[in-house]
């Protein structure tokens, strides 16, 4: 990136006036807005289409399927329709508030994108206390979110925000414990070095490498979904409950700001997943050497290509959820984060610590071990689904486009 | 240091709400999530429909009786022509009570499912919902081929039912039947047997059997209590009698008796006792006349009659009077809905709002049966 | 092996165990409506009580009609309590309570049911026919009358003496009138609103 500042600094004679740094942090400043523009908006309205078309095929409906091919550009539609829609603030909400709050929830949620490590390139900024960063940033969504609960001058909203505020702040806690087994394993905060320190087998990712590893992933996903707002832990916005929670009284863009926010979430807490637990962007050495034998550019597509799946599978699984329970009372929400997760995470972090003081090097036949366990699992899981098939005699559709 | 003052929020749920399953208004006073009390307020879909049976004939008010409770359609009418076939002493042929029988159970299976979905909506799955609505949409269809309508049938008649079953009709509902027992079991493995949905609804919203019978609770709600009474075996009428079924009640499995999970899985057990009445229907189905000749002008003697049935929601009681005339001079009808929403304001104290609307879902209200 | 669906979760296991039958479901341990009148008459020797035979049909001369039990309006609280209380009697369920508008006069109309015995019975309570109409409320006996009797006052007008919350259920607070009395007659507007419609037909 300073190289680049360089050559323009060279080239552009407007630029050699100013002092280097703030050309550097213009250049930066650019270059990674159009990236997070280019790519995260486009992706979190590509999940949108993703998460309303596999959810009616799992409740046996059609869904969009008329705007382009397969309803793909649905996102857009909808888009454009919102930015047209008349922007009502309620005449007896707090103005100012009331407008701000989108804002703060899609800088939370953009800003954490800045350190998502997609290929061992394609970074934006490489910091190093990257997971500590975004931690930190997502927090800005709670601000955010209670903010337009308590603007919009609703008890709904009002109801909707403090419950998300609750929920956010108690499942930060499992979840930065089960982030601090990773760092504890990897020995930096920085998601490359993360990212590094695990291999591209699957045995070799943190997740495999002892027990506790193990179950922190489950530690980890479990807070996010529920600092994601996703059901089974969607009670800020329960439709049923509360209409529609902190956003009943938004409309036009200022709604969409905060489903935006939410599809982007989705893909960040599956990048965040992949990056600390399933070895990232990894490919096998010999593929890559093989890659970098046929263009420069084609190792840096292979791992694009891996992130991607990678977070994309646990984006189904999130999605997949969401459509299949039942939501939580709050009451025991709040009992699952502080009875059972945060001590389960302290559990985790001990032992975790306790492992890498007795085995600095890892025990393989543990990782095989977990490994292997966990495909038996998935067997087992595919057979039941064959079984139940059969069983309802449901006509069996590979074809996703129906 | 100050001291802090908390104050109870009033909250006003309705008349527009996702969950109010119609148009019903809850004044619900809160201390954060936990509700002290809440107040339903009715009326809004007052349609006067008992006024209205002052002016029609005792024929003509039959399609208003569809309104009264548009998911049980079948119920409200049969309920009201029995009333009718009583007071003016009609008898009708087997064939015609097999076929009331028939569609008043396919309309039960129809309200059932959707029942159960709502309460699995209202607690935020809604995969089950859009699943127990696929299998009642092929329901309704089985109905519109009977009757020609698939929401208010208005099918029963003083004296019979409408039409005859289409041919073919009875092989159509009986593999429907064989479909839907299969589909009960994946709704039953999605929802019925899923832990977090088993933690919303059970110790919730309990009514004990005591509270039940005081406050005339009825149907599902009655038999989730613990209380073993059906007026289809207690009380038969019809071909009831002839045909062999099961009453199941709550028994409090997974938490208290009368908790908000034994009422749902009264329903869903009921729909199973449903499928097996119709197949035994189907078989002992005589031939004959499915509507006996009645008068064009029904006049029933001075006097009046109270009949009870069993209705999707319950004991559905037509109260009616009649001068001698060929309209009736007071038609009342006592709908399970009414009494079980005079209970919410007793059975809702320190619950919490997420589980007022389980609760709600769970009695299985409609708004029109309400008010009428 | 699995074997079938999954038992767990299939919650019908016969569907019939369990559940309480209250009292006895046999047919012979009702009482009829003429019964239940004597037996009234047995416990109350100063009120006059009344039997009305149902309707009967002209033709066959089969009685179709139910038969009712008319009760004086001021000792109709007394009654009912007996009636709930009473051994052999228990009507411990309201299953009904509604009015009828003779246009000479007001019937209250009680519906009970008993679920230990499985016998009815109607009661009926003769009102005049004015605007100060008024009978005791029997909400203290049976929870669910507060409902059913602020229908009755709503819609006819009636009052019910030491209701709790007599207020208009159905119809807006500021409703003029109780439309199911005969000589009810519809307001022009309410609140600009108009009641009627032009003929769809000319």
């Amino acid at each position: 990136m300073q190289q680049l500042a360089d050559k323009l600094i060279q080239h552009c004679a407007l630029l050699q006036g100013l002092p280097h740094e703030l050309t550097y942090l213009l250049v930066e400043i650019v270059f990674g807005s159009l990236m997070l523009m280019l790519f995260v908006a486009p992706f979190a309205g590509i999940i949108s289409w993703v998460e309303r078309r596999v959810a009616a095929r799992m409740m046996d409906r059609i869904g969009p399927n008329r705007v382009g091919p397969q309803g793909f550009l649905q996102w857009l539609a909808d888009g454009v329709k919102s930015l047209l829609k008349e922007d009502i603030v309620p005449s007896s909400a707090d103005s100012f508030l009331f407008r701000l709050a989108p804002y703060l929830v899609f800088a939370g949620m953009f800003m954490a994108f800045v350190s998502i490590p997609f290929t061992s390139r394609v970074i934006i900024a490489d910091l190093n206390v990257g997971i500590f960063y975004i931690i930190a940033v997502t927090s800005l969504v709670v601000i955010g979110i209670l903010m337009s609960g308590w603007a919009s001058n609703n008890k709904f909203s009002l109801l909707g925000g403090m419950r998300s505020a609750a929920q956010i702040i108690s499942y930060e806690i499992p979840a930065g414990l089960a982030i601090l087994v990773v760092v504890l394993m990897s020995g930096s905060l920085s998601l490359q070095e993360i990212i590094k320190a695990q291999g591209a087998h699957p045995w070799n990712w943190f997740i495999f490498d002892n027990p506790f590893s193990f179950c922190s992933f489950f530690i980890l996903f479990i807070s996010s979904l529920a600092e994601g707002n996703r059901t089974p832990f969607d009670i800020p916005e329960a439709e049923s409950e509360l209409v529609s929670g902190y956003s009943t009284e938004y409309s036009g863009m200022r709604f969409v700001f905060f489903y935006f926010e939410e599809w982007a979430n989705l893909y960040l807490i599956a990048a965040v997943g992949v990056t600390l637990f399933f070895g990232g962007w990894q490919i096998p050495p010999s593929v890559r050497e093989w890659a970098v034998g046929v263009h420069f550019v084609l190792p840096h597509i292979l791992e694009f290509a891996t992130f991607f799946i990678k977070a994309m599978s646990l984006v189904f699984v999130i999605i997949w959820i969401r459509w299949t329970l039942p939501r939580l009372r709050v009451d025991q929400l709040m009992a699952m984060c502080w009875q059972y997760l945060i001590p389960l995470g302290f559990v985790m972090v001990l032992g975790t610590a306790t492992w890498i003081v007795l085995f600095p090097q890892g025990v393989p036949l543990v990782r095989y071990v977990l490994f292997s366990g966990t495909l038996g699992l998935f067997g087992y899981f595919f057979y039941r689904v064959v079984f139940h098939l059969r069983y309802t005699k449901a006509e069996l559709q590979f074809n996703p486009f129906v | 240091m100050p001291e802090f003052r908390t104050e109870e929020m009033l909250l006003n749920m309705g008349p527009q709400h996702p969950s109010t399953h119609g148009v019903i208004r809850f004044v619900v006073k809160t201390d954060g999530e936990v509700m002290s009390c809440a107040v339903p307020d009715v009326g809004y879909l007052h349609r006067s429909i008992e006024k209205i049976s002052e002016q029609a004939t005792y024929n003509g008010f039959m399609p208003w009786t569809d309104r009264v409770d548009y998911l049980a359609a079948m119920n409200c009418n049969v309920a009201y022509a029995m009333a009718v076939e009583k007071l003016a002493g009609i008898e009708i042929e087997k064939r015609g009570e097999y076929l009331r029988v028939i569609s008043m159970e396919l309309n039960r299976i129809v309200s059932h499912l959707l029942s159960v979905g709502s309460v699995g909506m209202d607690v935020g799955a809604y995969t089950p919902f859009i699943h127990a609505l696929r299998d009642r949409e092929k329901a309704n269809d089985l109905i519109e081929e009977l009757c020609g309508q698939r929401l208010t049938y208005n099918y029963a008649r003083i004296g019979g039912v409408s039409f005859d079953m289409p041919v073919g009709w009875q092989a159509k509902v009986l593999a429907y039947l064989e479909d839907l027992e299969l589909l009960m079991d994946e709704f039953n493995r999605l929802i019925t047997g899923n832990k977090i949905f088993i933690k919303r609804l059970a110790n919730v919203g309990v009514i004990t059997p005591e509270d039940a019978i005081a406050y005339n609770l009825v149907g599902p709600n009655l038999r989730g209590s613990g209380i073993k009474y059906d007026l289809r075996k207690d009380e038969p009428y019809s071909v009831y009698p002839e045909l062999d079924f099961e009453v199941p009640v709550g028994r409090g499995e997974m938490g208290t008796l009368g908790d908000c999970y034994d009422r749902f899985v009264v329903r869903i057990r009921e729909m199973d006792q449903s499928i097996s009445i119709l197949r035994q229907c189907f078989a002992k189905i005589p031939a004959g006349e499915h509507l006996v000749k009645v008068p064009k002008k029904i006049r029933p003697p001075v006097g009046d009659v109270y009949i009870r049935t069993e209705s999707t929601r319950g004991d559905m009681g037509v109260y009616l009077v009649s001068d001698g005339s060929d309209k009736p001079y007071r038609v009342k009808f006592r709908t399970g809905s009414f009494t079980a929403m005079s209970i919410v304001e007793k059975a809702s104290r320190g619950l919490m709002v997420a589980d007022l609307i389980a609760f709600i879902a769970n009695l299985d209200i409609v708004a029109p049966e309400i008010d009428r | 092996m699995i074997v079938g669906a999954n038992p767990c979760v299939r919650p019908n296991p016969g569907g019939h165990n369990g559940g309480r039958h209250i009292g006895l479901p046999l047919q012979n341990k009702n009482m009829t409506p003429e019964e239940v009148y004597k037996k009234l008459q047995e416990f109350f020797p100063n009120v006059i009580f009344e039997y009305v035979e149902g309707a009967k049909n002209a033709v066959t001369g089969k009685t179709t009609g139910d038969p009712a039990i008319l009760v004086p309006a001021e000792s109709i609280l007394a009654v009912c309590e007996k009636l709930k209380v009473a051994d052999g009697l228990n009507f411990d369920c309201l299953s009904n309570l509604t009015a009828v508008d003779r246009k000479d006069k007001f019937e209250v109309v009680y519906h009970l049911f008993s679920y230990q015995k499985r016998h009815q019975v109607t009661l009926k309570v003769v009102l005049p026919r004015e605007d100060t109409a008024h009978v005791s409320t029997v909400e203290t006996i049976w929870p669910v009358a507060n409902w059913l009797e602020r229908e009755v006052y709503d819609l006819f007008g009636i009052r019910f003496d030491g209701h709790s919350d007599l207020r208009r259920i159905m119809l807006p607070d500021d409703w003029v009138g109780h439309p199911l009395r005969k000589d009810y007659k519809e307001a022009e507007d309410y609140h600009g609103i108009s009641t009627t419609r032009p003929p769809l037909l000319q």
